[in-house]
């Protein structure tokens, strides 16, 4: 024996007492880890995920679970993690592959900026009785208007207007791709979309034809493999997306493994059925800025120049720079996707160590749009480690129109951020393909929570907008001065603008 | 700041009148200042130089940092005339700078890429001379206009510069009750950049949003207060992008989109084409603003009117304050008093 087994990551056990044998645990869980022996349910909690479906189906409260009930000697550098990594891949030889955001023990920077709030100076205002608007428009704007009156005094406007989407409230979900997450899953969120008055991306799996009620809550995606992308796909959408790259994984392409590509990926996908969907880390027609301006444009060219068209990057050291050459094609959003964003299968270490906080990342780039005068043409759209209204308006605060949520929609379907999506056995039936799988997650209770998600977040922003004395969302965006840093360091709060506590 | 006294008027015949009215209506407002801040505005001060820019300079010290704006002068055109602003010592009034003026002409051949190249030059200088923090604060700029302001109560800082002495056809006049910069003379209103000069009672929530748009498009905040940003909008939106002003205090103080939404098709386009484009020069929180060039004078509330405005009309004069009681203080007689709707602007023009 070189290594042996390693200590298993969680403990399951049930209540002898508590436990009336339904057996409903072992037709939960995917991941096999009980099973019946006679009289008694059996445990095999070297399988267990933390996924939680177990505990969520048992009726009498008989199961428990303890992270790590095995420790190894502890050390602050040769960590659990980075044992458990040398092993594994000394057995193996292969990247590690991993699910959700990146999950090392960086310091949050939401967690260091507090919002302001009026006192005496100026009223702050009641949602209830007071209008407090949230009402956003992404896409390009021009920097002056042309208004000229006529001889009858009515205002006729000269500059054309580009087309917007027109968002009810600053929250929008991102791209999570049908083969990456079920068709119940994507169907659930386009409906929240679609009642929430917001919009959802289609990620780079196509747009299957049970989404066709909702197209014009989508956003369709194009991605390096063009999985999907055909004419009739881009009419569909109410926007086009270009995906450069994704905060979970910035430089490498994407990933499908073979298992999740049933018959209907397969056809939406466009690709052979069981085979991995491995997008390629560049684009092979966008090897420059220039290159990408011309893509832009020839998705405009081939939408008549109806549709607003997003660039999505991944929140790179450079990205402002980045962001500050799409501004300048014609596309009409940027998307900056920082390093916590989610997945459903990224190699470990690009998940963990790769990019950069979303905090800084929209801070820049929104003072590197305004160094060059342009802020206003182009949205700014932050993504990546999103978990409430809190970290919505500290986004918009730092520079963002808009955000898109990932992790936290999912969250609001019964995901428990176990991070096994890229396994496709997903028992909440969201990062999977087995139909009996995908048959638990009811689209209409899921899209119900997604949308009331939605609502609640929209509701709290509107009262922490009124209470900081402001009726409409532009006049928080990119106002930094109703931030403060708490307990961050003098070079971060430069980089983000802001003051600190008390000052 | 917080509560402040703000009134305006204009004489649309251009007939002049002297400050001592609109020191005792500004008076009549005291209990809206705490003493720490107040000043005046007047237009057709200076008829004898009306061609040139009037710049008003606070100098921290003259020996040291006069010679510094005479050659930053002398380089972009010519110093007509330049002299002390003429004050008076009052007991109750801490001098701590020595007001300036120069009477200047911009040589427009120096910036021949632009369409008003005079203008452009003056308000280059104004930023680049208030940025650089060398003990010289320039608070006026326009043609035949002077900003005469201080820290203290309305009647010392008229007193001081003796405002009686002044005749305008149009006035604006603020007394202020600072929360954010207390005692500092730049912090005192009006504000004015070239034509236009700026009075304001409210708290701006949205200057941080406007702050770094002007900034974006090249002017630099340098008075420690919200209101300074409202004299730079007005000036793109008017100047710059050449907007009727009730278009331009549309995108200042737009409608909500709910009443947008309402409109027939063709007005709801641009309406909506202006809360598109100018979304980071909306100014939101509480705040009545008037404010003047040479030939208008405007004054407007927030979208919720969370801050006083009553206007008062009497013949050729029109009145724009926080109180009936400073209108009547100036004129007794006056015929008519109405208060316009939230975010609704009233705009006086002079007869051409």
């Amino acid at each position: 024996m070189t290594i042996g087994s390693l200590p298993p990551r969680y403990r399951i056990s049930i209540d002898p007492v508590r436990c009336m044998e339904c057996e409903r645990c072992i037709e939960n869980c995917s991941y096999g880890v009980f099973r019946r022996d006679g009289e008694r349910i059996l445990v095999n909690s070297r399988n267990c995920t933390a996924c939680h479906r177990c505990i969520a189906c048992c009726p009498r409260d008989a199961i428990s679970l303890e992270e790590q009930p095995c420790d190894y000697r502890s050390h602050p550098l040769w960590t659990r993690e980075a044992r458990e990594a040398i092993y594994n891949q000394a057995r193996t030889g292969k990247i590690i592959l991993a699910g959700m955001g990146n999950a090392l023990d960086y310091p949050i920077i939401f967690d260091r900026l507090v919002l302001d709030a009026c006192q005496v100076t100026n009223p702050s205002l009641d949602p209830l009785r007071e209008p407090i608007e949230l009402r956003t428009h992404i896409g390009k704007k021009p920097a002056k208007l042309d208004l000229r009156r006529r001889e009858n005094g009515d205002v006729e406007l000269l500059t054309p207007i580009a087309p917007n989407l027109r968002v009810e409230t600053p929250i929008m979900i991102g791209h999570m791709s049908y083969g990456a997450i079920s068709l119940n899953a994507q169907v659930a969120m386009a409906r929240a979309a679609k009642e929430a008055g917001t919009f959802m991306g289609t990620g780079e799996g196509g747009l299957h034809s049970a989404i066709y009620p909702y197209q014009d809550r989508m956003i369709v995606q194009v991605a390096s493999g063009r999985f999907g992308v055909n004419i009739d796909y881009l009419e569909r959408g109410a926007a086009i997306e270009i995906k450069i790259g994704q905060g979970a994984k910035p430089g490498i392409g994407g990933h499908l493994p073979g298992e999740k590509v049933c018959e209907e990926v397969s056809r939406t996908r466009m690709i052979p059925q069981g085979s991995d969907a491995i997008s390629p880390a560049p684009h092979h027609d966008i090897y420059s800025i220039e290159d990408l301006a011309q893509l832009v444009r020839a998705l405009k060219e081939a939408t008549e120049w109806k549709k607003p068209v997003f660039v999505k990057i991944a929140a790179v050291h450079n990205a402002s720079a980045i962001a500050a050459g799409i501004a300048r094609s014609p596309a009409d959003a940027v998307v900056i996707d920082g390093f916590r964003g989610g997945t459903g299968a990224a190699p470990r270490v690009f998940r963990d160590h790769v990019g950069i906080p979303i905090e800084a990342a929209v801070a820049s780039v929104d003072a590197k749009l305004r160094d060059q005068g342009i802020r206003n043409e182009i949205s700014v759209i932050a993504s990546g480690g999103i978990r409430g209204s809190a970290d919505v308006a500290k986004a918009i605060a730092l520079g963002a129109d808009a955000v898109y949520i990932g992790t936290a929609a999912l969250v609001a379907m019964g995901c428990r951020v176990c991070g096994n999506c890229y396994r496709g056995l997903c028992p909440w039936g969201i990062a999977t393909q087995r139909p009996d799988l995908v048959e638990r997650l009811n689209p209409d209770v899921a899209s119900e929570q997604v949308a009331n998600l939605i609502h609640a977040w929209t509701l709290e922003l509107a009262e922490l907008l009124g209470a900081a004395g402001i009726n409409s969302i532009e006049s928080l965006r990119g106002n930094r001065d109703r931030l403060r840093g708490y307990m961050l360091d003098e070079s971060l709060m430069q980089v983000l603008d802001v003051r600190q506590v008390g000052a | 700041m917080a509560m402040c006294g703000i009134i305006g008027v204009m004489d649309r015949k251009r007939r002049t009148m002297d400050g001592s009215g609109i020191r005792q209506a500004l008076s009549m407002m005291n209990e809206r200042g705490s003493g720490e801040g107040a000043g005046y505005v007047a237009y057709g001060v200076y008829p004898d130089y009306r061609d040139c820019y009037a710049l008003h300079v606070f100098f921290d010290n003259i020996r040291e940092n006069k010679i510094i704006v005479d050659a930053a002068l002398e380089q972009w055109g010519t110093i007509e005339h330049d002299e002390a602003i003429p004050t008076y010592d009052q007991p109750n009034l801490r001098s701590v700078h020595t007001p300036w003026r120069y009477f200047f002409k911009p040589d427009p051949s120096l910036a021949p890429a632009s369409t008003s190249p005079e203008d452009d030059i003056v308000s280059a200088l104004v930023m680049r001379i208030n940025t650089a923090r060398r003990g010289a604060l320039i608070f006026s700029s326009g043609k035949n206009v002077g900003v005469f302001k201080a820290g203290g109560w309305p009647e010392d800082v008229a007193d001081f510069y003796r405002i009686e002495d002044y005749e305008g056809y149009t006035w604006l006049a603020h007394n202020r009750y600072p929360t954010n910069t207390p005692g500092w003379w730049g912090g005192a209103h009006p504000f004015n950049l070239l034509g236009w000069s700026v009075v304001h009672n409210g708290e701006i929530t949205s200057y941080g949003t406007n702050r770094r748009y002007i900034e974006s498009l090249g002017y630099i905040c340098t008075m420690y207060t919200d209101t300074e940003v409202v004299a730079y909008l007005i000036d793109l939106l008017v100047r710059r992008h050449d907007l009727d002003l009730d278009l331009a205090v549309r995108a200042l103080a737009p409608p909500f989109w709910e009443e947008i939404d309402r409109m027939p098709e063709a007005k709801q386009e641009w309406n909506r084409a202006l809360r598109l484009t100018y979304a980071p020069a909306m100014m939101n929180g509480p705040f009545a603003i008037v404010a003047a060039d040479a030939d208008t004078m405007v004054g407007f509330t927030d979208r919720s009117k969370l801050r006083p405005m009553v206007v008062g009309e009497c013949a050729d004069r029109l009145y724009i304050s926080s109180e009936e009681a400073a209108i009547r203080a100036m004129e007794p007689k006056v015929e008519s008093i109405t208060m316009p709707a939230a975010g609704e602007p009233v705009i006086g023009r002079v007869a051409p």
